[in-house]
């Protein structure tokens, strides 16, 4: 098994346990973390297409990096907002959670 | 080409006048949308820029189309509306030095200006990936601005719906990449196979897309973002922001992979449009609040946009030379749904934001009265809750009228049933809010505050745009058709 396919299926098992953590979990600051789990995946599939779209002489092609830079950028700032909201959320209502029924508070 | 977005931002970022910049911000991004779509109009070619000179398979290509065209005029005029309608709502109080809000509320309408001008125009998928970004992160702020625990709450669910949507989206551009080193919405349209890896990319942008166009099974997170944020910014999120995600898909479908563009796909989603008409439309029949029963009207109107589907792509039967016609005026139907939503549902939020804030409360039963106190407001909503329902002559009839006549003439009869009952169901959500609003009061009214009549005009104009639609359908269409070459890809499959 080569290094890049290597690297290609660990991306993709972070994607899965990602997408299966932001579905499942109610909380939603377990839900910013399993997004980032889940954009790290994606960034490491592009790492992957970048080094097998490598040319003769080189590392690895440069557009998917500087796609990967740009994405994590984004995932960065996503994070920091989502987490700005969360925090000030707690502020003012003195609870972090998103279930709108009154009772199932905690679920 | 560049300057509407560019120039747009730059302003947004500078200075510390917000409110001043945008107002000379508006009318040039208006009158830079007006000069494309003109050019575009009178050259019948669509307009490509090669960001910093450079081509497609290394540089970024901007393209304006028929498409980007109408929706570019459509966001100007729709964006001027709400900038003139929340000059007094979001003006910087005399005296104060500065005061947030507003600020952020001018920043952040420009901001949403310029994603959406960057998603009508990108022409590869990643620069789209950072038009729907820049989108999102001008829409969410909005939602919370007034900073209370339900709208803390709305912008966080809103926030996670989009996130979970748009990594989705970045994943199948990397599968995109990987498997043919490009991006570009031109080059892949040549290159793509019908193979699993696209498969499952376009399955993955679109599922994650369907998430932030608010489309049945994912719709939570818009009534409460909806319904909760000011009047002013609910129209802008209502009528314009999900539009962007939803062009999206459509350039995915009909531009990226038009040769595999196949029926079951486009039955399906178009089967997850039925069901948004059907719930949405029942949700907001069932709604008290006259704020929560419009958003639950933008998720059954959005339902209308993904009849184009299975309409506009190709039909039952492509061996007749009439069902290229059909899909044409099914095109422009779904289209002109498009506009005539964005254009009515803005005004609909704005009217219902100022009987909100004359009354002090949006509850439906306490309306009574309301139809004199504010004569002006209840006209538009009436003329924007028009054009939902289709009734002629309004832009909402000639859309849903066109979407009707190609169901039947391409055989999918079954689509026109839920067009009808689609409309039945908005007009009794319509009246359910105007019976009220016209009977006479028990007592005197005492409103909560004065509604200046510019503002009622603005609002007013508007939802009379949304009606004078209806009356020119062609001349837009023949625009639409520049760019396009969706019969072609019909005939060819």
């Amino acid at each position: 098994m080569s290094a890049a396919t290597l690297y290609g299926l660990c991306g993709a098992a972070l994607v899965g346990l990602g997408l299966f953590g932001a579905i499942v979990h109610p909380q939603p600051l377990r839900k910013i973390l399993a997004f980032n789990l889940l954009g790290g995946g994606v960034f490491l599939l592009f790492g992957v297409i970048a080094r097998r779209g490598a040319a003769a002489g080189m590392g690895g092609d440069p557009v998917p990096q500087a796609m990967v830079i740009t994405g994590i950028v984004v995932a960065f700032s996503a994070t920091a907002l989502a987490v700005a909201l969360l925090l000030r959320l707690y502020q003012v209502s003195g609870s972090a959670s998103l279930s709108s029924d009154p009772d199932g508070g905690g679920r | 080409m560049v300057p509407a977005s560019g120039v747009v931002l730059a302003m947004a970022l500078g200075g510390r006048q917000p409110e001043r910049i945008a107002l000379v911000a508006l009318p040039v991004g208006l009158s830079i949308a007006f000069a494309i779509a003109g050019d575009i109009w009178l050259t019948r070619t669509p307009l490509t820029y090669h960001v910093g000179g450079w081509t497609p398979p290394l540089g970024i290509a901007l393209r304006a189309d028929g498409l980007s065209a109408i929706m570019m005029v459509t966001t100007a005029v729709v964006i001027c509306a709400i900038g003139l309608f929340a000059r007094e709502g979001f003006s910087v109080p005399e005296g104060t030095e500065d005061a947030r809000s507003p600020g952020v509320f001018w920043a952040l309408l420009m901001g949403v200006w310029a994603g959406l001008n960057a998603v009508w125009l990108g022409g590869d998928l990643f620069t789209l990936y950072v038009a729907l970004e820049l989108l999102t992160f001008g829409a969410v702020p909005l939602v919370s601005l007034d900073g209370r625990a339900e709208t803390l709450a709305a912008a966080l669910r809103y926030l996670l719906f989009a996130l979970l949507g748009s990594v989705l989206y970045l994943l199948g551009v990397a599968l995109f990449y990987g498997a043919y080193g490009t991006l570009d919405i031109a080059l892949l349209s040549g290159l793509v196979r019908a193979e699993p890896v696209v498969w499952v990319a376009v399955a993955l942008m679109t599922a994650g897309l369907i998430a932030k166009t608010a489309l049945f099974p994912l719709h939570l997170w818009l009534p409460p973002a909806h319904a909760g944020a000011p009047a002013a910014a609910s129209a802008l999120l209502s009528a314009l922001v999900v539009k962007g995600s939803f062009i999206l898909i459509v350039r995915i479908w009909f531009d990226t992979i038009p040769s595999l563009l196949n029926q079951a796909a486009a039955q399906t989603l178009a089967a997850l449009g039925a069901m948004a008409i059907v719930f949405g439309s029942v949700l907001a029949l069932r709604q008290a609040r006259l704020k929560l029963l419009i958003a639950y009207s933008t998720i059954a109107q959005i339902g209308y946009l993904f009849f184009l589907f299975p309409l506009a792509s190709a039909p039952v039967a492509v061996t007749s030379g009439t069902d290229e016609l059909w899909t044409g005026v099914a095109w422009t139907g779904g289209v002109l749904q498009l506009v005539s939503h964005a254009v009515a549902k803005a005004a609909m939020f704005m009217a219902a934001g100022l009987i909100a804030e004359a009354l002090g409360h949006d509850r439906i039963a306490g309306l009574a009265g309301i139809g004199r106190a504010l004569p002006m407001t209840v006209f538009a909503f009436g003329l924007g809750g028009m054009s939902l329902m289709g009734l002629p002559p309004s832009g909402g009839f000639v859309a849903k009228a066109m979407l009707l006549m190609a169901a039947v003439a391409e055989g999918q009869w079954w689509w026109s049933v839920v067009i009808l009952a689609g409309g039945l169901l908005a007009a009794g959500y319509v009246f359910r809010v105007l019976t009220p609003a016209l009977a006479a009061a028990d007592g005197p009214l005492t409103l909560q505050a004065h509604v200046s009549s510019g503002r009622q005009g603005v609002v007013l104009a508007l939802a009379i745009c949304a009606l004078l639609l209806g009356l020119v359908p062609l001349r837009p269409s023949l625009l639409l058709e520049v760019g396009r070459h969706i019969p072609t890809a019909a005939i060819a499959q």
